[in-house]
């Protein structure tokens, strides 16, 4: 087993100590901090991410890996901005105006955190201005809506809505999700896609920004 | 530690053991609405119901008044072509009819006329049970206490009572800040902190001033449900994000919180969705309202006739206002219900509900550890253990323990069957209760370093 293959082994162990640690042994012999990331971490949390989709790990062994993954992560950053390294892209998040539901949401940020992309997370009951005023301040590649109810599901067309009007469309992709959403919704209201679940949600990102899954 | 500052202790069971546990009975029945007697020896529907998909705003409440009329109307209609002996109305308000309680009063007076009309037309005893939605926690971290949300909140109680709500209910979410994370990260300590500590006060505050309301418009207080905590770890269960184990000492831990209501001094049906209702009929002798196999509209679970096994009232949870072949999806839940509950009256009368009340459970209990926590047997030995302690922080503990015990003996016995991976949960379970201090102060001040960035203390009176 290489050493890039034992790291990404421990990451779906989750123990943030041992990934912190074994991160700073591999600097320390040179490696670089891109390819740690690429080729260690992320990876790791790949398979995190498909064994919690086949029900072999649960939500807080995910959540375990995510730690592991931030305890490496604080070593790599400045590393990275040095290099000049970015990550694969923005994504801001939200779940829209009226709707207070955040779990499904904030495991879609984990697992694309965990995947290599910049989250800016806007919480709940996000309002079509603040999502237009973060695009606008972010310059985010993505915009992920989510939503629980079905008197809340189509405050995701009033934010695309809003978005259009404010001629932010073409500077932003877009998918949705949550229980009452659909394929079929996401097309009606203007969205480029829809995910069933977390995991789905990271390889339709991945194929939105054409980033090699 | 202080002891409790509640109305009211619940020091022993209402009932002496668990064949006093039964469908349609309860120690200490409810009269309200129109002649409804809950929990007095036959079980009722509850019909509940939702819009279909459309946004709650100035230029659509037209329309939306004209599907609550629609609702209203369906709902005389079908009790009359149903012949049903009672029926209970649950209007469950959505964020914006509470956000503006005007709205949620007015559709509150619309199906409290259309039941008026059926009770003066043809005797049907019937209630109206008037849930505002907890729009506390519309900000992170909720301000549970004040602002703009709470007096809404307050007004919407105060207005649906007015308008002609019978029962007053409310699914509080206080402590869910907190719940919500510990519960994703399998971190019992935080889910006991959360359901033992900062519920429980949350829900002595809320109460005492639902309370008010109910006694200065004499409308029944109904009771709370955990709908947001063991339900949430029900549905995460089922989309195996959390091991089951976990969603059933979770079910168990939260029946404290609710009991605060009765604590305070609700005594009306508790909620549908509050699927710790059994431990507060055993505990309080209240009539409870229960959801399970004909409430897959809404959501699915693993307990779908055990939980019918000690109801007084029957629950579709909620139904989109959409047609169907038959007709609009409530009224097609309705008859669901109607039939359920003759079989349930039908038992009564003739005296074989213990028979049927057995098919209900063990058809359940040997599949899932979150349907073996709500049989009768189960209820009683978490009600006791409930009882047997002082503080809403050791009641909660306690609940927990037994719940592990009671999966433990299942799976002695060769009763119930978990994968390798479900039992290494209820080890690590087991051995984190085990490792809770015993002092709640402790307790709050470790919790409050690992969570104190999702809550106000003040919010809690901490």
């Amino acid at each position: 087993m290489s050493e890039l293959e034992h790291l990404a082994q421990l990451m779906e162990e989750g123990n943030a100590a041992t990934v912190a640690e074994v991160t700073q042994q591999l600097l320390n012999a040179g490696m670089a901090p891109q390819t740690i990331l690429n080729d260690g971490l992320i990876v790791g949390m790949g398979v995190v991410g498909e064994k919690m989709r086949t029900g072999e790990m649960y939500l807080p062994e995910v959540l375990q890996s995510a730690t592991a993954m931030h305890a490496a992560l604080k070593l790599l950053k400045p590393l990275l901005a040095r290099d000049g390294v970015k990550p694969l892209g923005k994504i801001v998040m939200g779940t829209v105006k009226g709707d207070v539901h955040d779990i499904g949401k904030n495991l879609v940020g984990i697992l694309l955190q965990g995947a290599g992309f910049e989250i800016v997370d806007l919480g709940v009951n996000v309002s079509p201005a603040k999502f237009i005023e973060t695009i606008e301040q972010q310059k985010p590649a993505l915009l992920a809506l989510s939503a629980m109810l079905t008197t809340t599901m189509l405050n995701m067309k009033t934010t695309i809505e809003a978005i259009n009007n404010a001629g932010l469309r073409s500077k932003v992709k877009i998918i949705v999700g949550g229980a009452p959403v659909s394929e079929k919704f996401a097309g009606e209201i203007g969205a480029d896609a829809y995910a069933r679940d977390a995991v789905k949600a990271v390889g339709k990102v991945k194929e939105l920004l054409a980033v090699a899954a | 530690m202080e002891a409790l500052k509640t109305h009211k202790t619940f020091r022993k069971l209402a009932v002496s053991n668990s064949s006093e546990l039964m469908f349609g009975r309860a120690a200490a029945p409810a009269s309200c609405g129109f002649g409804l007697e809950v929990g007095s020896g036959k079980v009722y529907p509850e019909i509940n119901f939702t819009l279909p998909t459309m946004l709650i705003e100035d230029k659509t409440w037209g329309a939306i008044v004209s599907q609550y009329e629609e609702i209203g109307e369906m709902i005389a209609r079908a009790a009359k072509r149903l012949k049903l002996p009672g029926l209970m109305v649950e209007f469950e308000l959505l964020p914006p009819m509470t956000e503006n309680p005007a709205w949620g009063a007015e559709i509150t007076g619309i199906l409290h006329n259309a039941l008026e009309r059926a009770h003066k037309e043809y005797g049907l005893p019937c209630a109206l049970r008037v849930t505002p939605t907890d729009i506390r926690d519309a900000y992170r971290p909720p301000v549970l206490r004040s602002g703009k949300e709470w007096d809404r909140l307050m007004e919407s109680f105060e207005q649906c009572a007015v308008a002609g709500a019978d029962i007053l209910s409310i699914e509080s979410v206080g402590a869910k800040e907190v719940n919500d994370e510990a519960m994703m990260r399998g971190d019992i300590g935080g889910i006991m902190f959360a359901l033992g500590v900062l519920a429980p006060n949350d829900m002595e505050f809320l109460w005492d001033h639902i309370l008010a309301v109910c006694s200065a418009h004499e409308v029944v207080p109904g009771g709370d449900s955990a709908c947001g905590f063991a339900n949430t770890a029900m549905q995460l269960s089922s989309q195996g994000m959390l091991p089951e184990v976990l969603a059933a000492v979770v079910r168990a831990a939260s029946v404290v919180r609710s009991l605060v209501a009765y604590e305070r001094g609700a005594y009306g049906p508790s909620k549908d969705c509050a699927y710790e209702g059994p431990v507060i009929k055993a505990i309080t002798g209240a009539p409870i309202a229960m959801e399970g196999k004909s409430a897959s509209c809404a959501h699915f679970s693993p307990v779908g006739n055990v939980a019918a096994s000690m109801c007084d009232l029957w629950s579709n949870e909620s139904v989109q206002n959409i047609r169907l072949l038959s007709g609009s999806a409530p009224e097609a839940f309705m008859e669901l219900l109607a039939y359920d509950c003759r079989i349930f009256n039908k038992a009564l009368e003739a005296r074989t509900e213990k028979e049927y009340q057995s098919l209900l459970v063990e058809s359940d209990i040997h599949l899932s550890p979150q349907a073996l926590v709500l049989s009768p047997e189960s209820t009683m030995r978490i009600a006791s253990a409930i009882v047997a302690k002082e503080t809403h922080y050791r009641m909660t503990i306690a609940a927990s323990r037994e719940a592990v015990s009671i999966i433990r003996d299942a799976l002695g016995k060769g009763n119930l069957e978990l994968s390798s991976k479900e039992s290494s949960w209820l080890d690590r379970i087991d051995h984190a209760l085990d490792s809770l201090p015993d002092d709640e102060m402790a307790l709050v001040e470790s919790m409050s370093a690992s969570y104190g960035h999702l809550f106000l203390p003040e919010s809690y009176g901490l």
